[in-house]
């Protein structure tokens, strides 16, 4: 079996948004829509206070609520553990949206393009109608990790077949991999860090881990 | 720059959900006091012409608020997805039932035959159900997926429900009986220990400190005017105080109408997301990790620092 997650260094990112800007170039996605971002958090009491940076988006639950709730089985968990949706059949019901306890779901209504009504001509090449009105959210780049068949390269070591916010990643916070192969970078760095994953004590059993300190 | 910063915390802590407006919550509000009201309808055995009247009122507010949902969804023709997946989504298990309550209670409406009223009052109480698990399933919004919530929303659309009936059945004195008046009374209690049970279970369990302050506010309101007073006006009918279908109408209406406050305040003004949380502060350098934070959240129960 393969089950695909990302890692991410929280000791290694320094918040510059690169991953932010290569997912938005990857994925076409409208104007204010991050699928991948980056938040900038302050923690603790002055004097004693720590900035954070924290990327979020999809964490491909293994256990997704989003696909439990999904009227119109738009939301589907892939063998290899990616969360996916068929703009085809999604109503825009928004029912994944409140489901997900990660904010990792937008709804555009009205197509806008950077620059008003009119797209420019970059945007108009790459613009889907059928991404409006309807849910849309970070797929892993699914259609690079589809070429690994095809090709024969790896996710997570091939940047072909790699999601477009780790190869962009400065700092090499970030990791992808098959969780499931002992060998695989994820799961070696997983097994020599500790790391957590948000909200597990909601059970959705989140496919992005946190890496905080050493082991 | 102000506008950046505040953007950025705005994603950090818990944040209204801006997603499902007015439309949407006017499906929970109507419709689930219009299927609670087939069933008292059924459960009660009014006259033929009342028994309409509460059947064709409760079959208007459950299509109503369907329509509203049809208006907000951003693909309103392909409307008939949602039957696509009933094995765990409830909002396809709501579709289905809304059927069923059409069907059944299209003809109760027109025979008026006993068992069709039944299996429409059987179908009405479905779908109530149905909505309060559409709410409870949504994990990313802590006040709906309380465990709590769900009797919360059965309690708050069954005394709607008996309320809309008392409202019908107070056009006619002789259609009130006592066990209405009594029924009535122990549904507007029954609501005011769910709620205060789901607003204790909320408040140890944890939510959003915007959430707390939303539903604490209305607290005080929601108790005298949908449950004192209305059962007030019910024991002073009982007592045999003049004017009772006054009295009678005026209870069940303010058991309606705060029971849609109720709803309308869950479902927009309560609603806030669970926002992003940090376990561990990243250890950096020679220095010692800092604190866990979780923006927007005072109690911290099941979170694992």
């Amino acid at each position: 079996m393969t089950r695909y997650v990302m890692s991410i260094d929280l000791r290694r990112c320094v918040g510059c948004q690169t991953c932010t800007a290569a997912c938005k170039g990857a994925n076409a996605t409208p104007p204010g829509v991050q699928w991948r971002r980056v938040l900038d958090v302050e923690t603790g009491e002055f004097p004693d206070v720590q900035r954070i940076f924290l990327p979020g988006a999809c964490m491909h639950c293994a256990t997704p609520p989003c696909e439990e709730v999904c009227p119109t089985r738009a939301t589907t968990q892939r063998a290899d553990g990616v969360v996916n949706i068929n703009y085809h059949l999604c109503i825009g019901c928004a029912n994944c949206v409140m489901a997900c306890p990660f904010d990792a779901r937008t709804i555009v209504h009205k197509t806008h393009f950077s620059y008003g009504d009119q797209p420019l001509p970059s945007e108009s090449i790459r613009f889907d109608p059928e991404r409006v009105a309807v849910s849309m959210k970070c797929n892993f780049c699914k259609d690079r990790i589809d070429e690994a068949a095809a090709t024969g390269l790896t996710p997570g070591i091939h940047p072909e077949v790699t999601p477009a916010c780790v190869n962009s990643c400065i700092s090499g916070a970030m990791e992808f991999g098959d969780l499931d192969d002992p060998e695989s970078n994820v799961s070696r760095l997983l097994r020599e860090t500790q790391h957590y994953r948000m909200h597990e004590e909601l059970g959705t059993e989140p496919g992005v881990y946190y890496i905080w300190n050493q082991s | 720059m102000k506008n950046r910063a505040k953007r950025i915390a705005d994603l950090v802590a818990p944040r209204q959900q801006r997603n499902w407006d007015g439309r949407a919550a006017s499906n929970f509000i109507a419709g689930g006091a219009g299927g609670s009201l087939l069933l008292f309808a059924a459960l009660v055995g009014l006259e033929a012409d009342a028994t309409r009247t509460a059947i064709l009122l409760g079959l208007v507010l459950i299509g109503g608020g369907l329509t509203c949902v049809w208006f907000e969804i951003g693909r309103p023709w392909r409307a008939l997805n949602v039957y696509r997946h009933f094995a765990t989504s409830w909002m396809t298990r709501e579709a289905v039932v809304a059927l069923a309550v059409f069907a059944a209670g299209g003809g109760a409406f027109l025979t008026v035959w006993q068992p069709l009223v039944v299996l429409a009052g059987i179908m009405g109480l479905a779908f109530l159900y149905s909505q309060a698990r559409i709410l409870s399933a949504n994990k990313g919004i802590p006040t709906w997926r309380h465990p709590r919530s769900v009797p919360l929303m059965v309690a708050t659309g069954l005394a709607e429900g008996a309320g809309f009936l008392a409202c019908v059945a107070s056009m006619s004195s002789s259609l009130i009986s006592i066990w209405i008046l009594a029924g009535l009374i122990a549904l507007i209690a029954g609501r005011a220990v769910f709620w205060k049970s789901y607003l204790g279970g909320l408040t140890a369990d944890g939510a959003p400190d915007a959430a707390l302050k939303v539903l604490g506010g209305i607290d005080s309101r929601f108790v005298v005017f949908g449950h004192v007073l209305p059962a007030l006006a019910l024991v002073a009918v009982l007592a045999g105080m003049p004017g009772r279908a006054g009295l009678i109408f005026v209870a069940g209406l303010m058991v309606v109408a705060t029971g849609w406050f109720l709803k309308f305040t869950l479902i927009r003004r309560a609603a806030f997301t669970q926002g992003l949380a940090i376990v561990h502060s990243p250890v950096r350098g020679r220095g010692a990790g800092g604190a866990a934070a979780k923006p927007g959240w005072t109690a911290m129960i099941g979170f694992k620092a």
